[in-house]
């Protein structure tokens, strides 16, 4: 009866968790209410996590892996840098993926004659184990540590094994039916967790760092739907619930980036650029270059400008010089707008988080769709190391690999300013005619040495 | 088996549910939000803390799941708070 009343308790305590996951999430979605969101959310947590605490079965281990777990992910969390977030959110998306791939397997004893409950397990393993090495890759090439990329010998190896492994989910599932095995079937099983493992590998290394920002939306939505498969291996609603949430919303973060590329998510997993890249435009020109002297003088006359900001001003940590450039054209009587599009840098959302962080005001920051009717007005626009979210071939070059993706038209302001280290082409491999454009004038050199340069201008 | 079907309804409205809830966020959150929800999947953490641990082999695996959820949970939600209180309006 005792036992009974604990049960009891803990899946009431799972409802009140529940609603406050769905009330915290909804909360994230708005500006103004976003950080209470997240704080609702962590008492629904705190609340499913001592509840069932309450009947552990061995206190040594369960508090031991929580304050290593919670020392660990705390230390990360407060030490890490903003400008290396993308890889982080990667880190931690691919324990949480870890986890439920160990939950599954320990339940894989439990299975026994249960045949759905076994077909569960397999799946979530998979799923589980795909997140956790998928991730890791995604860390790695995010952080730059790892330089593999598409067309190499190993990542055509990998990319074989995630395909085997894929098979193997369905051998997996055959497997019980079959009367005499070659193997006993923990060997078997173990090659299983290998190849799952092995093949998250496979299924991330090809896929470039432009399109990151799909990958990790994908992960993140994979990771929820393999909690929520624990929670139906496990019998337990909160896990069914948060996980969804999760998946949910991975999964239309998924949707929004790989429109805002005009592509599919299949071929962004499967294809990639460098498979439709073939037609690339022969049309050159002459660029003209600019020196900061000559910027400072079109800018101290601008009386507007748009600053679309891309991974160049990540990697040259510009953020904080280009919000003191804003603000010095603001002093100036300019109107200051940011154009940022969805897939600019290496996550969704990545260069709202820089600037943020910089302290620009998120209320000047602008979409595509918001910015683009008034391109027009603009008097300069400035761009910092985005390529191909400014490139016009997407809307004049109907044989160009990027046609008909949704860009920055910043070609169709009266001055563009691009900061560029060098005339290589960007992510895509696409040539970009904006260089070439009769209104465009290059400021080459890195972007955080150009943008101080113009603000040193500013303040003599 | 009921048991599986009524998991399933479970499962299917709260996809639906989280699928409504998110149809529209500004760019401007993308980041948070998929931290946020990051953090959420945590949750794995509370079934980590059930996982029977008879053998050693269990045991140490119960450690290592509940070791790594702790990390997502904790990592996950200190740094999207870090990165909302950056957010600002001027």
């Amino acid at each position: 009866m005792e036992n009974f009343d604990i049960t009891l308790l803990q899946n009431i305590a799972y409802i009140f968790a529940a609603i406050l996951f769905i009330t915290g999430i909804k909360m994230l979605g708005k500006e103004a209410t976003a950080q209470k969101g997240n704080i609702i959310s962590a008492v629904g947590m705190f609340i499913a996590i001592i509840v069932t605490a309450i009947n552990i079965v061995n206190p040594f281990v369960v508090l031991g892996g929580i304050l290593l777990g919670a020392f660990i992910g705390s230390v990360i969390a407060v030490k890490v840098k903003m400008t290396s977030i993308p890889e982080m959110v990667a880190l931690f998306n691919g324990f949480g993926g870890l986890a439920t791939f160990f939950i599954a397997w320990s339940e894989m004893s439990n299975t026994n004659d249960n045949l759905f409950q076994y077909l569960l397990v397999i799946l979530t393993i998979y799923i589980g184990g795909v997140t956790f090495s998928g991730s890791l890759i995604a860390f790695g090439k995010l952080s730059e540590r790892l330089k593999i990329g598409k067309g190499n010998l190993l990542t055509n190896l990998f990319i074989s094994i995630f395909y085997v492994s894929l098979v193997s989910i369905l051998a997996m599932l055959v497997l019980p039916m079959i009367g005499s095995l070659p193997l006993n079937f923990e060997t078997i099983f173990y090659v299983y967790l290998a190849l799952v493992m092995l093949g998250g590998v496979g299924f991330v290394l090809p896929i470039g760092g432009g399109d990151m920002p799909v990958v990790i939306s994908l992960l993140n939505s994979l990771s929820g739907i393999a909690a929520a498969f624990a929670g139906l291996i496990l019998v337990n609603n909160v896990l069914i619930v948060a996980g969804s949430l999760v998946g949910a919303s991975g999964l239309i973060l998924t949707i929004i980036m790989a429109k805002a590329m005009n592509r599919t998510i299949g071929n962004i997993l499967f294809v990639g650029y460098a498979a439709s890249a073939a037609s690339s435009s022969s049309e050159q020109g002459e660029v003209k270059p600019i020196n900061a002297e000559d910027a400072f003088l079109i800018l101290e006359n601008a009386s507007s400008v748009l600053i679309v900001p891309g991974y160049g001003m990540a990697v040259a940590q510009a953020q904080h010089v280009v919000r003191e450039l804003g603000e010095l054209l603001e002093e100036n009587g300019t109107d200051v707008k940011y154009g940022i599009h969805p897939v600019a840098g290496r996550m969704p959302g990545h260069m709202n988080v820089l600037l943020a962080e910089a302290n620009v005001s998120y209320d000047l920051l602008a979409e595509p769709d918001d910015v683009n009717p008034m391109m027009d007005t603009v008097d300069v626009a400035i761009v910092i190391g985005a390529n191909d979210v400014v490139n016009p071939s997407a809307t004049e070059e109907p044989g160009s690999p990027i046609y008909g993706m949704p860009i920055l038209e910043v070609a169709n302001a009266r001055t563009v300013f691009v900061l560029k280290r060098s005339m290589s082409s960007g992510f895509a491999g696409v040539q970009n005619p904006l260089f070439f454009k009769e209104n465009t004038r290059m400021l080459f050199g890195d972007a955080k040495e150009s943008i101080s340069g113009l603000v040193s201008e500013f303040k003599d | 088996m009921e048991i599986y079907i009524l998991l399933g309804f479970v499962l299917i409205l709260s996809i639906y549910l989280g699928l409504e809830l998110i149809s529209k966020v500004p760019s401007t959150l993308h980041t948070p939000l998929m931290s946020g929800a990051n953090a959420i999947s945590g949750i794995a953490l509370v079934g980590a803390l059930t996982l029977t641990q008879d053998t050693f082999l269990q045991t140490v695996i119960a450690f290592l799941a509940i070791t790594f959820a702790s990390i997502n949970v904790f990592g996950g939600y200190l740094v999207t708070n870090r990165m909302l209180s950056m957010f600002k309006k001027k």
